[in-house]
């Protein structure tokens, strides 16, 4: 395992950093080594990416802050518009800055004024002489935002000629970035998801006060075995270990088994665990009402999850129009004559199937239809007469509101506007019965 | 918005221009005013009473939520330090609302929610509406709107000015919030001492912002991600609470949030009560009381029933159907001044007026009355006003002392058929209602299955019904029913001592089944034959001679007392009986209007001239008129060379034949011109649409009538 050295910083601060950022020695290292000194000129911008937690937003702030070097960190997701990342970024400069200047509120509405108004911003303090860093988090946001946002944020160093890199963090690719204009190509660096060794390591890093290492981490091995086939997101095994810990603590604390008895308290959190893998984990069951349950020894059953509301009640009309909308959706319109006729003639067997058709229409998911074959369907399943009034009207917009319908094509009203039926064939059961 | 709510347009003409408007078209009687008064005092008690009964089954719900509420961020105020606090990711404490699909009565359960949260939580509540937040950016603005509007309402309107300006400023991040938020709390806390002691005292220090979404099923899926992404970022400075309000089912959140970001989320479940269960403590509460005077004739009370069942479920709407009911019933009839609790009523008979009186004497009811009488009678009741008024007092207490009566029995009556197998007279009390003020319940077949069902009860059933009949007449009003009490209860007696007799009885019962074993199969089989022969020509057993002493009992409750409604006299002044202006008003049919309005214009243009025998197209009609029964004969796609033609020819009959050869072979440019404006305008109406098909011809859009 490499250590981590670097002869700008001091020995014991990186110690302290190697300690905080266990399993990513190698990327640290690789990042110490393109930073170089505190006033060298790094990389212009650096893209960084990696699965869903696999460290990257913890290891940038804590080696940011760990080595003291002058950063701003933003999340794309909420500065959402250019002007209040831009301005955000600013601000952030500003509190950068030891002296406590006036914090007045600037104006940044274009890219322009931002280049500007950082140089000001850089030359108002003593930054000159060291490299800033300027952390994206969420960087797949800029895409979404003014054309510009990102090429200019890729070759920030060049236009304004300070000593400033630019890190962006994200989930997806650098090639899903890539403008059709042309960048100026950042390095790319790719944070590799943790192994189960490196999940156990960490989870176990931080084990309670109250119980020793070993135990805790023989409880993360019994809990990564259940979960690990799942979910390897760091912080959702992390949440669910600190969820369940008091249950596997049980026979220990009742003074049953004592704490090398692993055997004996696999026997008892292992169904529990299995439990909590179908509820919890799937926000079945809020992680408070877990709690709640294992505090009262309750069993899960009792509390019904939120997959288990499924009956939706619906007036009648509305229920015969959703099944309408379900026939429509998945009968093939020449079959309307066949089935919803009362004198339909004969059914030609030979050549009425043809093979392709043979594949249920469930797999290929519903197919659009007018609204006045929908009608036309509704008239013929209600027993009685339904007179066309507002209010049927005004149930097929509901139920689109509802989300059990959408509206295909939506620009159109008056030239017959056509939906489709989105829910499952055992909503459709439940309704009709 | 589901379910559209739709104004009736009468309802607002009335409260906006009062009474004025009530006179308007029959001033010929005197009384409209306080006619309009006693609409306006009755429809307040009952607007009261409809929100009581909303506050009351609300109260469990929002019991919940409170106590939810308040145990969301107990780990935030206490800063607890230990491992587990430490260690867990932060969720945001969401609850998702199961509400049910009557959109229309969600807006009134979340202003009465947010207002018991402003009393019992927190001052910061935004409510969030899909419609409004089609962006994150939209939806933040909204939400720091609400919120920073909201801390002005609680504490001063002194410094309104100030932060409605800087409101437009502020830049809308949860940083800028987040900054809000520390900024009030410490306010707040600093201020609190010396004048707020008691809201102080009820609040905590940190009060939770709750932040409610009303439709969750129309926000997009990006704005919600996009919100709890960076509200979770901020749980820790921010106690955010999110309300989700459902409408289906509570599996739309996951179909809504990916894993990733319901993880973020701590989701609890709270079910509102049904909307049907509603309607019936409604119905129950307004209908099936003497309290108020104003009732609702069958078919009435079926039209306002069958649009909340069928189409929309919503509560509101029906309690909007039963005002508009209300208001027309005030309006249409001049004696409805007469409908008002009883004492009040007896003084205004005195002093009506002899055109009213004149109005009392064509009532059918009445009319009916009279005829039955002897003729000195018949004589001064239709002449002399004084006697009349007499009378109409002594009839208004019977009808009074009717509905006292027939409330009590009608429940009674529920509680036998509602325990019934297949339910002959309907589950629900309502439906039992309406069968009675249809026509005679007792000449049903419905009726006479469920009798004979009830023949059928067994004891410990009959017992707790007759329990329950005898709770209903005791606490009711009615003054007539200490008799039946009293039978009751008597029954009641006998079936206690049935049951110890039958006590003394089992023990020879079983030494006869001792006997029974010890036989062989034949005689057996002759004992039981032999026991069944007997069981056929046996009388009844006490018990069930007892039972059909009961059943027959309340078969002849039921025939005295729930007479059909429009069998009493003067029940008109009472009922609300048109249900056809009803239908028109709450249950429209565009589709058929727009039909009849193209099809039979005299229908609502009055003008002789267009009244025609069906058929024939008239050319004296609107050019549309023509054009559209033209359309009507013509297939999918319609040749608009032709339909020129006929309109051409339709509109020149007129002229007669002599005109005719002139324009034989040109049309006029004038009847072109007519004929291109008519056609754009059945295209705006949405009736034809132009082709890409075939060259100069419409596709019609509608289908049928041909």
């Amino acid at each position: 395992m490499p250590n981590l050295e670097h002869p700008a910083y001091p020995a014991a601060t990186l110690l302290q950093l190697e300690s905080l950022v266990p399993c990513r020695e190698s990327q640290v290292s690789m990042l110490l080594s393109i930073f170089g000194e505190r006033q060298q000129f790094s990389f212009p911008s650096i893209f960084i990416y990696g699965h869903t937690s696999s460290g990257k937003t913890y290891v940038m702030q804590n080696l940011l802050s760990t080595l003291q070097l002058p950063h701003v960190f933003v999340n794309c997701v909420e500065y959402f518009t250019s002007r209040l990342l831009l301005e955000e970024i600013l601000i952030q400069l500003q509190s950068c800055s030891s002296e406590p200047e006036q914090t007045s509120h600037v104006r940044c509405d274009t890219f322009n004024d931002f280049v500007r108004l950082f140089k000001q911003a850089v030359a108002s303090q003593e930054l000159q002489d060291q490299t800033l860093y300027i952390v994206l988090d969420r960087a797949e946001q800029l895409r979404e935002m003014e054309a510009n946002i990102l090429p200019a944020f890729l070759r920030l160093q060049e236009l304004t000629d300070r000593n400033v890199t630019v890190v962006l963090l994200s989930e997806i690719v650098w090639e899903l970035f890539r403008p059709s204009t042309g960048c100026f190509e950042p390095l790319t660096l790719y944070f590799p998801d943790y192994s189960i060794g490196h999940l156990q390591k960490i989870l176990s890093q931080n084990h309670p006060p109250e119980y020793s290492a070993d135990f805790y981490a023989a409880y993360i091995n019994i809990l990564l075995g259940v979960f690990y086939m799942v979910c390897r997101d760091l912080k959702e095994l992390q949440h669910l270990a600190v969820l369940n810990f008091s249950k596997y603590c049980e026979p220990v604390v009742r003074g049953e088994a004592n704490e090398r008895d692993t055997r004996k308290l696999w026997k008892n959190i292992e169904p529990h665990l299995k439990k909590a893998m179908q509820t919890v984990y799937l926000r079945e069951i809020s992680s408070s009402q877990w709690e709640r349950l294992q505090r009262d020894d309750g069993e899960p059953g009792q509390l019904k999850g939120l997959s288990a509301h499924t009956h939706v009640e619906l007036p009648y009309y509305s229920k015969f129009l959703l099944i309408a909308a379900y026939l429509a959706s998945y009968n093939p319109v020449r079959t309307d004559k066949r089935f919803f006729l009362k004198h339909h003639g004969k059914i030609r067997k030979t050549n009425f199937m043809k093979k392709h058709e043979k594949t249920s229409n469930h797999l290929l998911g519903p197919k659009p239809f007018p609204l006045d074959r929908l009608l036309a369907i509704l008239y013929s399943i209600v027993d009685n007469r339904v007179a066309p009034t507002a209010n049927i009207f005004s149930q097929i917009t509901s139920l689109v509101t509802l989300q059990l319908l959408s509206m295909v094509g939506h620009n159109d009203q008056l030239d017959g506007p056509r939906y489709k039926c989105t829910v499952s064939l055992d909503f459709i059961r439940a309704i009709a019965r | 918005g589901c379910f559209v709510f739709k104004p009736s347009p009468k309802k607002r003409k009335v409260s906006q221009k009062t009474a004025i408007d009530f006179r308007g078209r029959n001033n010929e009687s005197e009384d409209s005013e306080l006619r309009f008064v006693t609409c306006q005092s009755l429809w307040n008690q009952i607007k009261s009473e409809t929100e009581q009964i909303q506050e009351d089954l609300n109260k469990q719900l929002f019991d919940n939520l409170l106590s939810f509420l308040r145990r969301s961020h107990s780990e935030f105020r206490e800063k607890t330090t230990e491992w587990t606090c430490q260690m867990k990711s932060r969720e945001i404490p969401t609850a998702a609302l199961v509400l049910g699909v009557n959109v229309t009565d969600h807006d009134l359960t979340f202003r009465s929610f947010s207002e018991v949260l402003q009393n019992n939580i927190t001052p910061y509540i935004a409510l969030l509406e899909a419609k409004d937040c089609p962006d994150v950016k939209n939806l933040m603005q909204k939400l720091m709107g609400q919120l920073m509007n909201c801390y002005i309402d609680v504490d001063s309107l002194e410094d309104e000015d100030f932060v409605q300006v800087s409101q437009n400023r502020i830049r809308c991040s949860m940083t800028s919030l987040i900054n809000w938020y520390e900024n009030v709390t410490k306010k707040t806390d600093s201020e609190t001492p010396s004048k707020k002691r008691t809201s102080s005292s009820r609040r905590w220090q940190s009060p939770p912002v709750v932040v409610i979404f009303k439709d969750m099923e129309s926000f997009t899926t990006k704005v919600l991600q996009d919100f709890i992404v960076i509200s979770s970022q901020h749980i820790h400075e921010l106690p955010l609470v999110l309300i989700f309000g459902i409408a289906t089912s509570p599996m739309i959140i996951h179909s809504l949030l990916p894993h990733s970001v319901s993880s973020l989320l701590c989701i609890e479940l709270f079910q509102s009560l049904s909307c049907k269960e509603h309607l019936s403590t409604i119905i129950d509460k307004l209908l099936l009381t003497t309290q108020f005077p104003f009732k609702l004739g069958e078919k009435v009370l079926q039209v306002l029933i069958n649009i909340f069942l069928y189409h929309d479920f919503s509560v509101q709407n029906f309690i909007k159907g039963f005002q508009l009911c209300m208001v027309e019933h005030f309006y249409s009839q001049p004696l409805s001044v007469l409908c008002c609790q009883l004492v009040d009523a007896k003084k205004r008979v005195n002093s009506l007026s002899h055109d009213q009186c004149e109005n009392i004497r064509k009532l059918p009811s009445f009319r009916r009355y009279v005829e039955g009488q002897v003729s000195e009678k018949q004589i001064a009741l239709l002449t002399a006003d004084n006697f009349l008024k007499e009378i109409v007092q002594k009839l208004l207490e019977d009808l009074h002392v009717y509905h006292e009566n027939y409330v009590s029995v009608l429940r009674c009556l529920h509680v036998f058929t509602s325990s019934l197998p297949k339910y002959p007279l309907g589950k629900q009390i309502r439906e039992l209602h309406c069968a009675c003020l249809e026509n005679r319940v007792w000449e049903t077949e419905e009726y006479e299955s469920s009798l004979q069902l009830a023949r059928m009860l067994n004891k410990s059933d009959v017992v707790t019904m007759l329990q329950q009949c005898v709770e209903i007449f005791v606490s009711s009003s009615g003054k007539e029913f200490d008799k039946t009490v009293e039978k009751l209860k008597e029954f009641l007696t006998q079936f206690q001592k049935l049951e110890e007799a039958i006590q003394e009885r089992d023990v020879s019962v079983s030494s006869q089944k001792e006997l029974q074993k010890k036989t062989d199969l034949f005689h057996l089989q002759k004992t039981l034959l032999e026991l069944k022969e007997s069981r056929r020509s046996k009388k009844l057993t006490k018990f069930e001679m007892l039972r059909f002493e009961v059943v027959d009992y309340i078969d002849s409750l039921v025939r005295t007392y729930l007479i059909p409604a429009d069998h009493k006299t003067l029940h008109e002044i009472v009922y609300f009986n048109t249900a056809s202006v009803l239908r028109g008003h709450l249950n429209a049919a565009p589709r058929i209007a727009l039909h009849t309005a193209l099809n039979n214009p005299y229908c609502y243009l009055k003008n002789q001239a267009l009244k025609s025998d069906g058929g024939s197209i008239s050319n004296k009609a609107p050019d549309i008129c023509i054009v559209y029964k033209l359309h009507l004969e013509c297939g999918r796609l319609i040749n608009l060379v032709d339909w020129l033609e006929a309109f051409s020819t339709v509109v020149m009959a007129v002229e007669g034949p002599n005109a005719d050869a002139a324009s034989s072979d040109q049309v006029d440019d004038i009847i072109h011109a007519r004929f291109i404006r008519a056609i754009s305008e059945l295209e705006l109406l949405g009736f034809i649409k132009p082709s890409k098909q075939k060259t100069d011809h419409v596709a019609r859009l509608t289908w049928g009538g041909c």
